[in-house]
């Protein structure tokens, strides 16, 4: 089937748009930044502002850190695409909602993550999954259904977990996960560990009664757990703007005195300070912090939505002015002086992964049909 | 070779669609993202974009066409140092294959297909009757049968003890036997319970592990799930169950299902209990028994217990359980009375029903309050000469539906009891199940004495004449006896 190739030589000159494009980028990162100040300086007490506004500033990334973020962001990006190249070809069934577009926000928050914190999202969760190491083969093959998938090919693209990665769901109810990453958090207070739960959600679960519900008694029990609203601006085809009556959802923890704030999640280094800062918050035992990630999907709510509630222009606009991954690529070639032989050596080798991933996927057998029985109880 | 794009599928559904537009040509480049096509379904036109960068080496089916089958071929891709001379490999080499599989793609062929279903519709004389009929078949919760209660030994004493009691000596216990077991829900700490219940475990356990939550469900359910998830205990009481309906995504969609959807990676240890079905007077919001309801659902384990003894065993045993319990108690039965013995470590096995009343006439089987109903009438029944056999399943998930069939095979006849409403309730399975499997032994078809299918009225007669009662009962078993 459709096995792809190396990159090809195509690549150079659409590079060099983009870096064209990468200037506008760094201009209307500054704008974001500003705004989330405001936003910020409204939200906040005076005495903490100092220290909150410190969130924002960009920070400078390594070589290292760049070259980080730049292969799980390309890991990411590369798998979902293949995602939905298998999707197409009918070996990935069911809703599959692709992270295209948003791969900043999850892989800036995981850079400042430590071993034990426990990380929940909702549907649109490949993204996460990869960020917190669990295995594309692992991954793919639940996708397309197969016995090597994390779920043993009974939970599908929105139902995956890894115990050993304490990513606990993948759920695909809106705004269910938040009262259990509450309750992870909960788990980490009760046995006094320094761990936190950072839990994902979309601007979608953000109106959703049991956030709410959550945001209260997490604040009412200096819960350590961190929001990461990741506002791609659209609830399925619905606008934030026609669903919700305040738009700055960074706010929407101010009548229980949750600090919350607004973040450029096309920026990964943007994404990573806010995350140091929150999880700082949590650890030291004061409790929730939002942090809402401005980002943007490319692509459709799931692998069946056309997307016609949005224009061309501004998917178009997004992808050439702020792309996430062409922003670390930039920063690659011109502060950390890599060759583009040297990013293509990348690019290939991410290619090469996910070519795996996919190629296991689809050679994979079936769950043996004894599995539908299985895993119902855990035997007492 | 060049890379074959594929007319795609767009929705969990789609089978075919038009091709309705190229947006580039033969010898375009195109990178990963970039729209190359559009296609109309039924229910939408979507964008195809190319997931490979290259050249649009050959455009195979033309824009305007219908009916394109997904999986077909569109065109050909160039990827890197390739050119024409490999489409024409490509083309001679697709030849070949349609020559020795007769179809391009055989693999489009290995989709499953829907068997056809006659032939498993006939019915299957040889399996009938057997512990296993071809209709409803239960996941198997225990490989063997289920225990049976530990024996008290001889000589132990037992102190009289309202089911409220138990349930507290219970928790207590477990709490002190285990530092992850704890308990949240509205008023149980400070409060001591809304009914009393939780009684003095804030004082021997403190805040940590006796936690008053606000008047949200929902959030502390699904709080609870996560919790359990992280590996505690949490016993998560209700207020009653009525309000449990708030929860009911989380109880159901998170804590029953996630084992499955984990592939056995996440174990959600964890308790649901408080007061369920009618009390006095609370009208229908505060009145129904979802024994039905949670009895539904794979993943969940449900117990209804009617004596103090029954109580704290069972109680016991679902803090100790790794899977998710629902523990249905009863506010009138809380303030009840019964011998509890007096041991340690009293717990009884989950999923085993007892025998409460022995008989050989007839078997009423019923659980909770059910039973006060059934014993009354079992009483009263034996003064006119029927013998009852009375069951108390205890456990409603999984069920001991082997010890009520052992039962009927003695008697021939069969009587449920409950609260709940008539249809899809715990005694319409029952009744299911003895007709597959003790069809020749049944001597009357079994009745269900149920809650009338009616919202619970608020009115003192309303209400009585709603809920069910000894006498009905009796007449059922007369009916069943053909007594009457």
């Amino acid at each position: 089937m459709a096995e792809a190739k190396t990159p090809s030589k195509g690549r150079g000159g659409r590079s060099t748009t983009r870096s064209g494009a990468g200037s506008s980028s760094r201009t209307s990162r500054k704008t974001a930044a500003n705004k989330t100040r405001s936003a910020a300086a409204k939200a906040e007490k005076p005495a903490t502002e100092t220290a909150e506004k410190s969130a924002f500033d960009p920070i400078v990334f390594s070589k290292d850190e760049d070259l980080k973020a730049y292969r799980e962001m390309l890991l990411v990006r590369r798998f979902e695409e293949k995602a939905g190249q298998l999707y197409g070809m009918g070996l990935i069934g069911g809703f599959c909602h692709l992270y295209i577009g948003q791969e900043a926000v999850v892989v800036g928050v995981q850079l400042s993550l430590k071993e034990g914190d426990q990380v929940t999202t909702t549907y649109r969760d490949h993204g996460h999954m990869l960020a917190t190491g669990m295995e594309p083969r692992g991954v793919m093959a639940e996708l397309t259904g197969r016995r090597s998938g994390y779920s043993h090919g009974k939970g599908g693209s929105m139902h995956m977990f890894s115990r050993e990665k304490n990513f606990f769901g993948g759920h695909g109810i809106v705004g269910a996960s938040v009262p259990i990453g509450t309750g992870l958090a909960f788990a980490n207070r009760y046995r006094e560990n320094d761990c936190v739960s950072v839990t994902y959600f979309g601007d979608g679960a953000a109106n959703q009664g049991q956030v709410y519900e959550s945001f209260n008694m997490a604040k009412l029990w200096h819960l350590p757990v961190i929001y990461v609203i990741e506002n791609n601006q659209y609830g399925m085809g619905t606008s934030v703007a026609r669903a919700s009556a305040t738009t700055e959802l960074c706010k929407r923890g101010q009548s229980f005195d949750i600090p919350g704030h607004q973040v450029d999640g096309m920026d990964v280094r943007a994404v990573k300070a806010a995350a140091d800062f929150a999880t700082e918050h949590a650890r030291s035992g004061k409790g929730p912090m939002i942090l809402e990630m401005l980002t943007y999907r490319y692509r459709g709510h799931s692998m069946s939505d056309p997307a016609k509630y949005r224009s061309k222009e501004e998917v178009q606009k997004m992808r050439t002015e702020h792309d996430a991954i062409e922003q670390v690529k930039q920063r690659l070639l011109s502060d950390h002086k890599l060759s583009e032989d040297e990013v293509k050596e990348i690019d290939k080798e991410i290619r090469s992964v996910v070519n795996d991933a996919a190629e296991f996927a689809q050679n994979d057998p079936e769950p043996d049909p004894s599995e539908l029985w299985t895993d119902i109880y855990v035997e007492a | 070779m060049p890379t074959e794009i594929l007319m795609p599928a767009l929705s969990p559904t789609m089978e075919e669609g038009k091709l309705a537009k190229w947006t580039v040509k033969e010898g375009d480049e195109v990178a990963a993202g970039d729209v190359i096509a559009e296609i109309e379904t039924d229910k939408a036109t979507m964008e195809v974009e190319a997931v490979d960068e290259g050249t649009i080496g050959k455009i195979l089916v033309g824009e305007g066409t219908d009916a394109v089958k997904v999986n077909t071929p569109i065109a050909l891709l160039l990827t890197e140092g390739e050119d024409e001379g490999d489409l024409k490999k490509a083309e001679s080499a697709k030849t070949e294959k349609t020559k020795s599989n007769g179809a391009a793609h055989p693999e489009a062929d290995e989709r499953p297909k829907a068997e056809p279903t006659a032939k498993s519709l006939e019915p299957d004389t040889e399996k009938l009757g057997k512990a296993d009929g071809p209709v409803s078949v239960l996941v198997a919760m225990d490989k063997a049968e289920p225990p049976e209660d530990p024996e008290v030994p001889e000589g132990t004493e037992f102190e009289e003890q309202t089911v409220r009691e138990a349930l507290r000596d219970a928790m207590a216990e477990e709490m002190r036997r285990d530092g992850d077991v704890l308990v949240m829900g509205e008023e149980v700490a400070e409060y001591q319970g809304a009914y009393k219940v939780t009684q003095g475990l804030l004082e021997e356990f403190s805040a940590r592990r006796v936690i008053d939550t606000p008047i949200t469900e929902h959030g502390f359910a699904g709080l609870g799930v996560g919790a359990a998830f992280a590996g505690l205990k949490p016993i998560v009481e209700f207020m009653t169950f009525n309000f449990a309906m708030q929860a009911m995504d989380q109880i159901i969609n998170s804590a029953a299902k996630t084992l499955y959807m984990a592939g056995g990676q996440m174990g959600c240890p964890i308790v649901f209990r408080g007061p369920n079905g009618a009390a006095a007077r609370v009208a229908a919001q505060h009145s129904q028994d979802y024994a039905g309801w949670y009895s539904h659902v794979p993943g969940l384990k449900v117990i209804q217990p009617h004596t103090a003894a029954d109580a704290k065993g069972l109680l016991k045993a679902a803090i100790r359980d790794p899977n998710p319990v629902i523990f249905l108690e009863n506010e009138i039965l809380y303030g009840q009375s019964f011998p509890v013995p007096k041991l340690d470590d009293f717990v009884l096995p989950i999923g085993k029903a007892k025998i409460a009343r022995k008989g050989s006439d007839a078997t009423i089987v019923s659980f909770g309050i059910g039973m006060t109903h059934a014993l009354k009438a079992a009483e009263a029944l034996a003064e006119e000469g029927i013998d009852c056999e009375v069951i108390d399943l205890r456990t409603l998930r999984p069920m001991d539906i082997d010890s009520v069939i052992a039962s009927v095979k003695k008697t021939g006849r069969c009587v449920t009891v409950e609260e709940g409403w008539p249809q899809n309730s715990v005694g319409s399975w029952i009744a299911s199940q003895l007709m597959v499997k003790a069809f020749d032994y049944l001597d009357a078809p079994v009745l269900s004495v149920t809650g009338k299918d009616v919202p619970m009225p608020y009115a003192a007669n309303l209400e009585k004449l709603a809920l069910p009662n000894p006498t009905e009962v009796v007449e059922a078993v007369k009916t069943v006896s053909y007594a009457k």
